[in-house]
C-alpha cells in the first residue's frame, strides 16, 4: 500500500511516495500527479526515497506522463530512488527518458534550469 | 380402521334405525299409555334409542365436519346455517301439513302429535350436534395443551350425563346440581376461545354475524316448537319422551346458546377495530415484499418504490418522496403525489432554516416539523416524518412522508416506517453484495480465458539446428502475467529468438502479448538488423498498447554460418551469458528502452544492435524478471547473483538439465509451489 503526501516548496510541488506502488495503488499515484499538473505546477519532483517498490503498473504511470509534461514543458523529476529501484528504472531504459537524480538540491537545481 | 367414508355412512345409517326405533317404540309406549294398557315394548327403550340416536350422529358430524381440513371459519358457520336450514325448513313442511290438514281427527290424535314432537325433537338435536361440532372446530383452532385436556373433560362429562339419562341412575340432587354447575363452568371457560375472530376480515366479521343470527332465529323456533308441542302432549299424558327428560339436552343446548352468543357479542365488538389488524396483516406483507424483493427483482429501483407504496400506505401519507443520492448515477428522486419542484422547495425551506436531526436515526420522530412547514409559504403539508436509509452505516438517501394533517404522525407509524426502512437498507445491502460476488465471478472466469490464451500463444516447439541446443521452461502464476518466447528460422543459417515480458496482468496482458508474437512473427521474417526490428515493432505497437503500457523484450538472430548473435535489448532484464573460453559467467551488458515507452520516432536512438562471436559451449539464458524477483520467506529477492550461481553450477550440462537446475534452485530458495509472478526461461547452449 502507497502513501502520497504532497507540499510545496518554491513554486514546485514535491510529491513524496512512501510504500509500494502496485496495479492498485498506482492509481493513487496517477490521480497525485494528474491533481498537481491540473493545480497548474510548473516544476514536480518526485521524493522516492521511502519508495520501496514500484511495479510495472507504477512505472506505466510515469511512461504515460511523459509525453503529456514535455508538451506543457513541466520538468518532472525524480529524486532518491533506492539501488533496487533505480535498477529497475534502469533495465527498461525508463532512466534515459525521464529526470532522475540522486537529491531534492540537484533534482531542485535540474528544475530550475529546465524551466527558464 | 374403517375408512372415514364407511364411518360416516354407517353412523348415519345407525342414526336413522335409532331415530325410527325411538319414534316407533315412543308412540308405542304413548299408546299403551293412554289405552292403559302394560306397554308391549320396554319403558327404557325410548330414552336408549334417544341416546343411541345423538351417539350415531354425534360421529356422523365429528367425521363429516371436524376431521374435514378443508372447512374455514366462515364455512363452517354456513354448515350450521345449512342444517339448522334444512332442519327449520323440514319441520316448517311438516307445520305445513299439519295446518292444512286442519282440524281432523288425525291431527288431534296425540299419537299424531308425538309423531310430529319426535320429528321435530330429531332435527332440533341434529342441528344442535352439528353446531356443537363446529363450535369445537372453532374453539380448538388454536390448540394447547391445557385446551385440549378441558375439553376432553368437558366431553367426557357430557357422556356421563348421556349414561346417567340412559339408565336413570340415582344420584341425588345436591350431586347432580354440582355436576351441573361444573358443566356450565367448563362450558364458559371454553367459550372464551375466540381467537378465531381475529382472522376474519370486515366482510366475513359481517357474514358470520349474519349466520349467528339466524343460528339464535332456529335456536328459538325450535325451542318455542318443541316446547308447544310438548306442552299439547303433556296434556294428555305424560309418558312420552321429552326434550327436558334429558339433561344432556339441555346441556347440549346451553352450551351452543352461550358460545352462540358470546361470538355474536365478540365478533360485534370487534368490528371497529378489525380495520387496525387487516392493517397490521398488510404492513408484515409488504415487509416482507421489501426483503424478498431482491431475489425477485433485478435492481435497486424496484426496492424504492416498494418502500416508498408501504410507508405510504402503512400512515395514510398525503405524500411522499425518497431521495437517493448515489455517486455514479446522480441524485435520483422517487415521488408520490407531490411534484418534484415542491419537494426541492420544502428541503431548501428546511435546509435553510437549519433544521438539524431529521434524517439521524436516533432522533425522535414524531417532533413533527409542523411548525417548521407551517412557515413555508404555499405548501399544503403541515406534517413531515423523515427516515434515512443507511447501507452499510452510510446514509445514501432520505424517506420523507407527508401529510395535511398538523401532527399527523404518531408514535406506531414511526416505528413501522423505521422497520421498512432499515429493511430497504438491509435489501439493498444485499443486493449490492450480490452485485460484487457476480463482478467476482466474472472476474475469476476473464482470468481463466486469459490463462488459456496465453498458453496456446506460447510455441510448441522450438526451432532445432545442429549449430545449438535449445530449451524452454514456462510456469505461470494464477494472476496471469504476459511473458512470451518464441523461435523462427529466418534462412538456412539464421535463426530468430525472441524473450518478451508485457506490463500489466490479466486478460490485457494476454491481448497484448498475442499482439507481441504477430509483431515478432511478421518482422522477424524480414531478417532484419535488431535495432531496426526493435524500432519497427515499437512503432506498431505504439497503435495498441493502452496507456501506460509496455513491453519489454530481447530480439536475437543467431547466424550459424558466421558464429555471431546480433541482438537488440528493450528494457529487459539482462541476457545471461556463459563464456566457455574464459569460464566466466557474466550479464551483457547494453542499452535499450522498452517498447511502448516512446511512441514517436525518437526511439531509433533509444535501442542499438549488439554483436557477439559465440564458441562451443557457450551458454545463454534468457529469462524474465519473475525469476530474479521471487522471494522468499524472508522477503528477499533470488536476485541475478543466484542465477548466475544456477548456472555456473551446470556449465557442462545440457540445456534441460540447466533449466532443472535453475528451477530447482528457484523453488529451493522460495521456498514453496506458490508463485506470484510468472517463471519463464530459455536456455541455449551451443554446440
Amino acid at each position: 500500500m502507497v502513501q502520497i503526501k504532497r507540499i510545496q516548496e518554491e513554486g514546485a510541488d514535491i510529491i513524496s511516495v512512501i510504500g509500494e506502488i502496485d496495479a492498485s495503488s498506482s492509481i493513487e499515484l496517477d490521480l497525485a500527479i494528474a491533481k498537481s499538473v491540473g493545480e497548474g505546477f510548473k516544476k514536480i519532483l518526485v521524493d522516492c526515497s521511502a519508495l520501496e517498490y514500484i511495479s510495472s503498473a507504477g512505472l506505466g504511470v510515469f511512461m504515460s506522463y511523459i509525453e503529456e509534461m514535455k508538451d506543457k514543458n513541466i520538468p518532472l523529476i525524480l529524486f532518491g530512488m533506492k539501488e533496487k529501484v533505480a535498477n529497475t528504472f534502469q533495465i527498461l531504459g525508463l532512466a534515459d527518458l525521464l529526470n532522475i537524480r540522486e537529491n531534492k538540491q540537484e533534482a531542485k537545481k535540474l528544475a530550475d534550469e529546465l524551466s527558464v | 380402521m374403517l375408512k372415514t367414508k364407511a364411518i360416516i355412512r354407517l353412523a348415519f345409517l345407525g342414526s336413522i334405525i335409532a331415530w325410527l326405533v325411538l319414534v316407533f317404540s315412543d308412540v308405542t309406549v304413548l299408546f299403551s299409555d293412554m289405552k292403559g294398557l302394560p306397554p308391549g315394548v320396554p319403558v327404557w327403550l325410548p330414552r336408549v334409542m334417544l341416546d343411541l340416536f345423538i351417539v350415531c350422529l354425534f360421529y356422523y358430524y365429528k367425521f363429516r365436519v371436524e376431521r374435514d381440513e378443508s372447512l374455514n371459519f366462515t364455512d363452517l358457520l354456513w354448515k350450521v346455517f345449512a342444517t339448522g336450514l334444512i332442519a327449520t325448513v323440514v319441520s316448517l313442511v311438516f307445520r305445513l301439513v299439519h295446518n292444512l290438514l286442519g282440524t281432523t281427527t288425525l291431527t288431534s290424535n296425540i299419537l299424531f302429535t308425538d309423531f310430529i314432537y319426535q320429528i321435530n325433537l330429531g332435527l332440533f338435536i341434529s342441528f344442535l350436534l352439528a353446531a356443537y361440532t363446529s363450535w369445537k372446530r372453532l374453539i380448538l383452532y388454536q390448540k394447547s395443551k391445557w385446551l385440549i385436556r378441558t375439553w376432553m373433560v368437558f366431553e367426557v362429562c357430557l357422556f356421563a350425563v348421556l349414561v346417567y339419562d340412559s339408565f336413570r341412575i340415582i344420584i341425588p340432587e345436591t350431586i347432580t346440581t354440582l355436576i351441573l354447575i361444573f358443566i356450565g363452568l367448563l362450558a364458559i371457560i371454553l367459550s372464551a376461545n375466540m381467537r378465531w375472530v381475529a382472522y376474519l376480515n370486515f366482510k366475513q366479521k359481517w357474514t358470520c354475524l349474519l349466520l349467528l343470527l339466524l343460528t339464535f332465529f332456529y335456536l328459538g323456533y325450535f325451542i318455542y316448537t318443541v316446547t308447544r308441542l310438548s306442552e299439547s302432549i303433556n296434556t294428555q299424558s305424560t309418558s312420552f319422551l321429552d326434550f327436558n327428560s334429558h339433561v344432556f339436552n339441555l346441556c347440549l343446548l346451553a352450551f351452543v346458546l352461550v358460545y352462540s352468543t358470546f361470538s355474536f357479542l365478540v365478533i360485534l365488538f370487534n368490528l371497529p377495530t378489525s380495520s387496525v389488524f387487516e392493517q397490521k396483516l398488510e404492513e408484515v406483507v409488504n415487509f416482507q415484499r421489501i426483503s424478498q424483493s431482491i431475489q425477485t427483482e433485478q435492481n435497486e429501483e424496484s426496492v424504492y418504490n416498494i418502500l416508498l407504496e408501504s410507508s405510504v400506505s402503512a400512515v395514510f401519507a398525503d405524500a411522499a418522496w425518497l431521495e437517493i443520492q448515489s455517486a455514479s448515477d446522480g441524485n435520483k428522486l422517487f415521488t408520490y403525489k407531490i411534484s418534484e419542484r415542491e419537494s426541492q422547495e420544502i428541503r431548501d425551506h428546511l435546509k435553510n432554516h437549519n433544521i438539524k436531526g431529521a434524517l439521524e436515526q436516533s432522533s425522535d420522530k414524531t417532533k413533527n416539523l409542523s411548525k417548521h412547514l407551517a412557515s413555508l409559504k404555499g405548501s399544503r403539508y403541515r406534517s413531515l416524518l423523515a427516515f434515512p436509509i443507511i447501507v452499510k452505516g452510510e446514509t445514501i438517501g432520505t424517506l420523507a412522508l407527508l401529510k395535511e394533517l398538523p401532527e399527523g404522525f404518531n408514535k406506531e407509524m414511526t416505528r413501522i416506517v423505521s422497520a421498512f426502512s432499515n429493511q430497504a437498507g438491509i435489501s439493498i445491502e444485499n443486493f449490492r453484495l450480490m452485485e460484487q460476488a457476480f463482478q467476482t465471478e466474472r472476474y475469476k472466469e476473464e482470468l481463466k480465458i486469459a490463462k488459456t490464451v496465453q498458453k496456446s500463444l506460447l510455441p510448441n516447439s522450438l526451432e532445432t539446428d545442429p549449430d545449438f541446443e535449445i530449451s524452454a521452461f514456462a510456469e505461470s502464476a494464477d494472476e496471469v502475467g504476459g511473458d512470451y518466447y518464441d523461435t523462427l528460422r529466418i534462412n538456412d543459417h539464421l535463426v530468430a529468438l525472441i524473450i518478451a515480458d508485457v506490463s500489466g496482468k490479466g486478460t490485457t496482458a494476454a491481448f497484448h502479448m498475442s499482439q507481441m508474437k504477430g509483431i515478432f512473427h511478421s518482422l522477424a521474417q524480414q531478417d532484419l538488423d535488431p535495432k531496426e526490428f526493435m524500432d519497427r515493432a515499437n512503432r506498431a505497437l505504439a497503435y495498441c498498447l493502452e496507456r501506460g503500457s509496455f513491453i519489454s523484450a530481447t530480439y536475437f538472430v543467431v547466424d550459424t554460418t558466421a558464429k555471431t548473435i546480433r541482438y537488440s535489448r528493450a528494457g529487459h532484464c539482462p541476457v545471461l551469458y556463459h563464456k566457455a573460453s574464459t569460464g566466466i559467467t557474466e550479464y551483457l551488458k547494453d542499452k535499450g528502452t522498452a517498447l511502448g515507452m516512446v511512441r514517436g520516432n525518437d526511439y531509433c536512438r533509444l535501442v542499438e544492435t549488439n554483436v557477439i562471436q559465440y564458441a562451443s559451449g557457450d551458454i545463454m539464458v534468457l529469462y524474465t524478471d519473475g525469476i530474479t524477483e521471487a522471494k522468499n520467506q524472508r522477503g528477499d529477492e533470488f536476485d541475478y547473483d543466484r542465477l548466475a550461481d544456477a548456472l555456473r553450477e551446470v556449465t557442462d550440462k545440457k540445456p534441460s538439465e540447466i533449466e532443472k537446475n535453475i528451477t530447482h534452485r528457484l523453488y529451493e530458495f522460495s521456498g514453496s509451489k506458490d508463485i506470484n509472478d510468472d517463471y519463464t526461461s530459455m536456455t541455449i547452449k551451443f554446440k
